[in-house]
C-alpha cells in the first residue's frame, strides 16, 4: 500500500493496520482491550490508539486477516495444482465438485478451481494497481486544491464533480473498443475514475489544516510550498486517504470484473473473475458452479473490503466519527462508545 | 432563484454544447467510412467523395449541420441501414420504464426505513438495516442479476416441478405477444427491478439515515416535539423533507456510478434499453449509433443534474441566491 514516509511527529496519521501496525504495538501499553481511562490512553501514540481502536472492530480485523489470505492463495494455490487455466480435461466437461475437480469443470473441462485463482491473481493485482495509483493522483490533486484554495480549488473540484458525473463504464467501454489496449487500458481508465473520492478527503482535511499553528510554523522557518504540502501536513492526512483507497479497491474490483463480465476489457485467454463469470453465463443451466464461483469471489473480497474500509474509517478517521448519542429516541437508547457504523 | 435557475440552464446547455462537439470530433475522426480498409476506392476517388459529401470542409461547419440536423430530430442512420431516432426512443422509453420503477420500490422501502432505523438508532432494526445496506451496497448487481436468473429459471423450477421459469430471465416481453398487457410487462420487469432496487434502496437506507440523525437533533425538531406535535406528523412533515435535501444531491453526484451499473443490469437481462442499445451498438462498431447516444446520455445526465440542483434550492430555504 501506500505507505508514505513516515513523519517523525505523527500529528495524526498512522499506518495501515494489517502492514505496519503489528510492529508499532510492541511499544508499551497498558493492557486489557477496553481500557478507558485517560492516564492510559494519553501515552499511547496516535498510531498505537489506531490500532486498538481497530483492533477492537472485530469484524474488520477477520477480514482483513481474510483479505491476506485471499491474496496469498491467490498467489500460491496456482502452484500448487497440475492444471493449467486453459488446460482441458476431455470427458470431464460440466462436472460437479469432486476429487478430481475440487470446484468441478466448465463446459471444455477446464478446472474451475485452479482458473478461480489465476483468475483473482489478474483481478487483484489489477484492481490494487489502479487504486494505489488512483490514490496517489487523488492526494496529489486534493492537496493541491486543499492548500492552494481559491481559483485552483474551484477548478480541481468541478473536475472532480465532472468526473463523478460521467458514467465510467461508458468510457471503460468506448476506450477498450477503440484501443483493445488490454490489461494497461483498464488500468489507466480505472485510475482516471477513482481519483476523486480521495481527492475530495485529502482537500477537506488541508482545508482544515492550512489555518494550523503548526503550518505556520513551518512556514516561518522558511519551508516551501511543497515541503510544507508533503512533508508537514500530508502525515495528518495519511488516515483518511487510507480508509479511501481501501474502499476505493472495491469500486475497482467491481469496475473491472463488469467490463470483463460485458465482454470487454482483459480478454479471455487471461483470466479474471469478471470474463469467467462471463464465460460461464451461457452454459449456468449446465453447470452453475464456474458462474457461482467467481461471482462468489467477487462478491466476498468487496464485502471484505468494505468492512476493513469501515473499520479502518472507525481506527483512522476521526473527522467521520460520530460521536454525539441522539436524544431524540423515545425508547430511551443508551450506548457505551461513539462507534456508530455509518 | 429564476436568476439561478437561469444560470444553472446556460452553464448546463455550453456543457452540452461542449461535450457534443468533443464527442463529435472524436467519433468523426474514429470512424471515417472512406478510409476503412475494404471500402474499394482509390485516393481520387475518395477526395471526390469527399467533396461530394462536404467532409472537407472545417470541423465547426461539419460540427454545425450536424448539429441542426440532430435539433430536427434526424440522427442519421447505422451501418445497417436503419435509422438510428426510433430506435433510441424506444430504449430511451425502455430505460425509463425499468429505471423509474426501480427508483420508485426503492424510495418507498429504503427512505421509510432509513428514516426508522434514525428514529430508533442503535435498535435490533437500525443494526439489520445497516447489514442490509452494507450486503446491498457490496453485491455486485451482475451477480446477484444471475444468481436471481438462476434460482427462477431453473433452480426453483426443479423443485416445484414447473415447466417454465418462475419469472422469465431476458426480454421486454413474452415473444410472439402482440400488443401490450401490462401483466406480461410487470411480469418481465420483476427482475431486473429486483436487482436495480437492491442497490438503489441499500443507498436510500443509508443516506436517509445518515441526514435524518442530523435532522432529527435540529432545535426546531426539538421546538416542535415540545408544542405537542404528534410525532408522525412530526416525522413525516417536518423532519423527513429535509433529511431528503442531502439524499437528493447524494444521489445526483453518484450518477455516474448509477448509469454504470445500470448497463450491466440491462444487459444481463437483455433489457431492451439504452444500456442494451450501447452495448450491442458498441460490439458492432456502429459508430452513427453510438455518437446520438453518448448525446443524448450527456443531455440526460445533465438535465438530472440540473433537475437535483433546482430541486435543492427549491427545497431548503436557508439556500438562497440573489
Amino acid at each position: 500500500m501506500g505507505n508514505v514516509h513516515e513523519d517523525t511527529q505523527s500529528a495524526g496519521g498512522g499506518a495501515a493496520p494489517e502492514s505496519g501496525a503489528p510492529a508499532s504495538v510492541s511499544g508499551p501499553r497498558p493492557e486489557g482491550p477496553g481500557a478507558h481511562e485517560p492516564s492510559g490512553l494519553a501515552q499511547l501514540t496516535t498510531k498505537q490508539l489506531a490500532w486498538r481502536s481497530f483492533r477492537r472492530h472485530r469484524l474488520a480485523v477477520a477480514s482483513a486477516v481474510a483479505l491476506i489470505l485471499l491474496t496469498l492463495a491467490c498467489i500460491v494455490l496456482p502452484f500448487t495444482t497440475h492444471y493449467t487455466y486453459s488446460g482441458l480435461d476431455f470427458g470431464h466437461e460440466f462436472e460437479g465438485p469432486g476429487s478430481r475437480h475440487w470446484l468441478g469443470t466448465d463446459v471444455l473441462g477446464r478446472d474451475t478451481f485452479t482458473r478461480l485463482f489465476y483468475a483473482g491473481r489478474i483481478s487483484l493485482s489489477v484492481a490494487l494497481a489502479a487504486t494505489v495509483s488512483a490514490g496517489i493522483l487523488g492526494t496529489i490533486i486534493g492537496a493541491l486544491a486543499g492548500f492552494y484554495g481559491g481559483a485552483a480549488d474551484a477548478a480541481l473540484m468541478r473536475t472532480a464533480d465532472l468526473f463523478l458525473a460521467v458514467p465510467y463504464l461508458v468510457v471503460l467501454l468506448i476506450v477498450s473498443t477503440v484501443f483493445d489496449a488490454g490489461l494497461a487500458g483498464v488500468v489507466i481508465t480505472l485510475i482516471l475514475f477513482l481519483w476523486m473520492p480521495t481527492a475530495r478527503t485529502v482537500r477537506g482535511v488541508f482545508l482544515s489544516l492550512r489555518e494550523k499553528e503548526f503550518v505556520e510554523a513551518a512556514r516561518a522557518a522558511g519551508a516551501s510550498n511543497l515541503r510544507i504540502m508533503f512533508s508537514q501536513m500530508l502525515p495528518n492526512a495519511m488516515g483518511p486517504v487510507i480508509v479511501s483507497v481501501t474502499l476505493l479497491i472495491g469500486n475497482a474490483i467491481l469496475a473491472e470484473s463488469a467490463l470483463s463480465f460485458l465482454g470487454f476489457g482483459i480478454q479471455p485467454p487471461t483470466p479474471t473473475w469478471g470474463n469467467l463469470l462471463a464465460d460461464a453465463r451461457y452454459s449456468f443451466f449446465e453447470a452453475a458452479w464456474p458462474m457461482v464461483m467467481p461471482g462468489l469471489a467477487i462478491a466476498i473480497t468487496v464485502l471484505l473490503v468494505n468492512l476493513l474500509g469501515d473499520g479502518l474509517r472507525d481506527a483512522l478517521d476521526p473527522y467521520q466519527r460520530v460521536i454525539q448519542p441522539t436524544k431524540w429516541a423515545p425508547s430511551g437508547s443508551e450506548h457505551d462508545t461513539g462507534r456508530t457504523t455509518s | 432563484m429564476l436568476r439561478h435557475v437561469l444560470r444553472r440552464l446556460l452553464i448546463s446547455l455550453l456543457l452540452l454544447l461542449l461535450l457534443s462537439f468533443i464527442t463529435y470530433v472524436v467519433f468523426v475522426n474514429l470512424a471515417d467510412p472512406l478510409r476503412a480498409r475494404g471500402s474499394g476506392l482509390n485516393p481520387q476517388q475518395a477526395s471526390r467523395l469527399r467533396q461530394v459529401l462536404g467532409l472537407d470542409r472545417k470541423i465547426f461547419f461539419r460540427y454545425f449541420s450536424w448539429g441542426s440536423h440532430f435539433l430536427r430530430g434526424n440522427w442519421g442512420v447505422s451501418f445497417r441501414n436503419t435509422p438510428v431516432a426510433p430506435d433510441i426512443r424506444d430504449a430511451l422509453a425502455n430505460s425509463l420504464v425499468l429505471g423509474g420503477s426501480a427508483l420508485l420500490v426503492s424510495f418507498l422501502v429504503g427512505s421509510t426505513l432509513g428514516l426508522l432505523s434514525a428514529v430508533r438508532q442503535h435498535s435490533r432494526l437500525d443494526r439489520l438495516v445497516a447489514t442490509a445496506t452494507f450486503l446491498g451496497l457490496s453485491i455486485p448487481g451482475f451477480f446477484l442479476a444471475l444468481l436471481l436468473q438462476l434460482f427462477f429459471a431453473i433452480t426453483l423450477p426443479r423443485w416445484l416441478h414447473l415447466g417454465g421459469p418462475v419469472f422469465p430471465v431476458t426480454g421486454l416481453m413474452t415473444p410472439g405477444v402482440q400488443g401490450f398487457h401490462p401483466l406480461d410487462r410487470l411480469w418481465h420487469l420483476a427482475l431486473p427491478v429486483a436487482v436495480l432496487s437492491t442497490y438503489f434502496t441499500a443507498a436510500f437506507m443509508r443516506f436517509t439515515r445518515a441526514s435524518a440523525l442530523e435532522v432529527l437533533q435540529a432545535d426546531y425538531i426539538r421546538t416542535a416535539r415540545a408544542k405537542g406535535l404528534h410525532p408522525l406528523r412530526l416525522l413525516l412533515w417536518h423532519a423527513f423533507p429535509n433529511a431528503l435535501i442531502p439524499v437528493a444531491t447524494q444521489l445526483a453526484l453518484d450518477i455516474g456510478a448509477i448509469a454504470s451499473g445500470f448497463i450491466v443490469i440491462e444487459r444481463v437481462f437483455e433489457w431492451p434499453g439504452m444500456g442494451t442499445f450501447f452495448i450491442v451498438a458498441l460490439d458492432r462498431r456502429d459508430w452513427p449509433q453510438v455518437l446520438p447516444w453518448l448525446v443524448v446520455a450527456a443531455a440526460f445526465i445533465i438535465a438530472l443534474n440540473l433537475l437535483a440542483d433546482i430541486v435543492y434550492v427549491a427545497l431548503d430555504p436557508r439556500i438562497r441566491y440573489r
